[in-house]
């Protein structure tokens, strides 16, 4: 059996300045605890506006417009940094605005949850009809919208969930039952979002990498809610909603949760699915979380920065039988952090690292590109969690050097050539890993690279289920160029080859 | 004896760091008691 390849990918960020302020857990917790707080007062002057959150180096890396050795060459801190005519498209995605994203909402809620104002539904309609990727179907879903006296009635009486844009109240998500508390406006808000996020990165994958989503047979979600009622409180699904409204007629799918390690392990169970035969052409998707927005909020405010946690994070990966061009997912080299694996930072890192390459007869400097978890660090530095890909990345030389496969004087050079600064939003399970994907594809399609490992890591212990974490691992390679047709092909020869011998052999019987 | 014999320790780990269990593993040579012990994610 032949492995899966990686055929494209989409990336997604959305700004989200209003729910940094009534959506983030930071802000929500401390408007219960302490209502009257300085750092209340202070937020909203920390927020940026939608131009400089598009300019920011690190989101026009995530949205492929720069790579990440380019990043690197901007001199940290970067959010005192912009990108000269940065664009809101770019090679891998978008950077959707507020306003857009709060229609893209009322879009895809076919439950008729979401309330918006006439004139915002008119103004956000004239944006979105000149957006590349939302077609006249999708916005005739956006209706005519409500009076705003319908809205704040149900905001005050019927405890709806109201929806802020520039600071006045524009619309609101309603509860979808009257006790449920897992079908509560705030539950369903959240949910919300993650299907609109996840559906803009489904249709940026779609559009940039011209994939016809007829094609698509399977959809895994991997995002951080769960959506399902008081019965069945992660019941699912977000795969096929988000299918739903993308157009994916042929798919079904499902939901995969690990916390930040779900992309990775939702990758390779897409890989091993494809390579299987079981589907051809898999999407693993995810939405981004309101309640991570302004996360380490307190911390920019304190230090007068602003505040970096504005932006929703989406996106999505195809990964198909293999074509003989894109690189492959090696199913053979994964890594996971087991039950008994333990949790000391050396076997940690020989689980997800060293496991797979043993299993390969690899050195750890034999992999190109480590993507581990690719957190910001202008975002958490600050905030006091340091600069988590370098710390990981110091973690995989120095198990190098125990092992004798790199010298200890090399090891900052390991860091600089094995790895890459992060740049992605502290969105859970959106740094995981995965980023690395779609710069990883170009590379090797260029030939600056030959190899990467994704990594996951999850924090299990958040659940309170168990006190372990998770993580897991897959190499991703340059493509040999052998594809399943060829490889076809020649069995068919065969086929056709023992076919002819046996007439053959038939025919001496007849003569006879 | 030991510099933590007879200590009460509060242990906050770090998932991208030392995790708890690592330093509670640690600590198990010792004196020491441990009353608390915690992982976090700080991102």
């Amino acid at each position: 059996m032949s492995f899966s390849v990686v055929k494209g990918s989409g990336y997604v960020l959305v700004h989200t300045p209003d729910m940094v302020l009534h959506n983030g857990t930071t802000q929500t917790t401390e408007r219960v605890v302490n209502p009257e707080s300085e750092y209340l007062k202070k937020l909203p002057n920390h927020l940026r506006s939608y131009q400089e959150t598009v300019s920011y180096p690190p989101n026009q890396t995530y949205i492929g417009n720069i790579t990440p050795e380019k990043l690197s060459e901007y001199k940290m801190p970067w959010y005192d940094k912009k990108i000269e005519d940065a664009n809101r498209f770019g090679k891998y995605g978008e950077i959707m605005p507020q306003d857009e994203f709060i229609g893209l909402m009322k879009i895809v809620d076919v439950f008729d949850l979401v309330s918006l104002e006439k004139s915002f539904v008119s103004d956000v309609k004239e944006k979105l009809e000149n957006h590349p990727l939302i077609t006249d179907e999708l916005i005739n879903k956006l209706k005519e919208g409500e009076e705003l006296e319908d809205i704040e009635n149900h905001i005050e009486k019927y405890e709806a969930e109201p929806i802020y844009n520039d600071g006045k109240v524009i619309g609101c998500v309603n509860r979808a039952h009257d006790v449920d508390i897992n079908l509560n406006a705030h539950t369903i808000y959240e949910n919300i979002v993650v299907k609109a996020s996840g559906a803009l990165a489904m249709l940026n994958l779609l559009n940039k990498n011209d994939i016809d989503p007829e094609n698509i047979d399977y959809i895994v979600e991997c995002s951080e809610e769960a959506c399902g009622d008081m019965n069945q409180r992660g019941g699912g699904n977000f795969a096929k909603s988000i299918g739903e409204i993308t157009g994916c007629v042929n798919a079904t799918g499902s939901d995969t949760r690990g916390f930040c390690a779900a992309p990775t392990h939702s990758l390779i169970e897409a890989a091993s699915l494809v390579q299987a035969g079981t589907y051809d052409n898999v999407v693993v998707v995810a939405g981004g979380a309101t309640a991570k927005l302004g996360m380490n909020g307190k911390d920019h405010v304190k230090k007068d920065m602003p505040v970096l946690e504005d932006t929703l994070g989406g996106f999505a990966i195809l990964v198909s039988k293999n074509d003989g061009i894109n690189p492959v997912l090696r199913t053979d080299l994964v890594g996971r952090h087991t039950v008994g694996t333990g949790s000391s930072p050396q076997a940690v890192i020989t689980s997800l690292i060293t496991n797979p390459l043993d299993k390969g007869d690899l050195k750890i400097t034999d992999i190109d590109k480590y993507s581990v978890e690719m957190q910001n660090p202008d975002i958490t530095k600050p905030a006091g969690a340091g600069d988590v890909p370098t710390s990981n990345y110091k973690m995989i030389g120095a198990l190098g050097v125990k092992r004798k496969e790199l010298e200890r004087k090399e090891l900052l050079n390991f860091v600089k050539n094995h790895g890459m600064p992060g740049w992605a939003p502290t969105q859970g399970h959106i740094p995981s890993g995965v980023p690395y994907v779609g710069f990883a594809r170009d590379a090797m399609a260029e030939g600056e690279i030959n190899s990467a490992m994704i990594v996951g890591k999850g924090s299990l212990f958040l659940g309170r289920m168990t006190n372990l974490f998770d993580g897991v691992s897959i190499v991703m390679e340059k493509n040999d160029g052998k594809s399943e047709e060829t490889e076809g092909a020649s069995e068919e020869t065969i086929k056709k080859m023992v076919a002819k011998a046996m007439r053959d052999f038939a025919s001496q019987f007849s003569d006879e | 004896m030991g510099r933590y014999d007879g200590k009460k320790v509060i242990i906050i780990g770090d998932r991208d760091g030392i995790p708890g269990p690592a330093m509670e593993e640690c600590l198990k040579s010792t004196e020491a008691e441990v009353v608390f012990s915690s992982t976090e994610c700080f991102v």
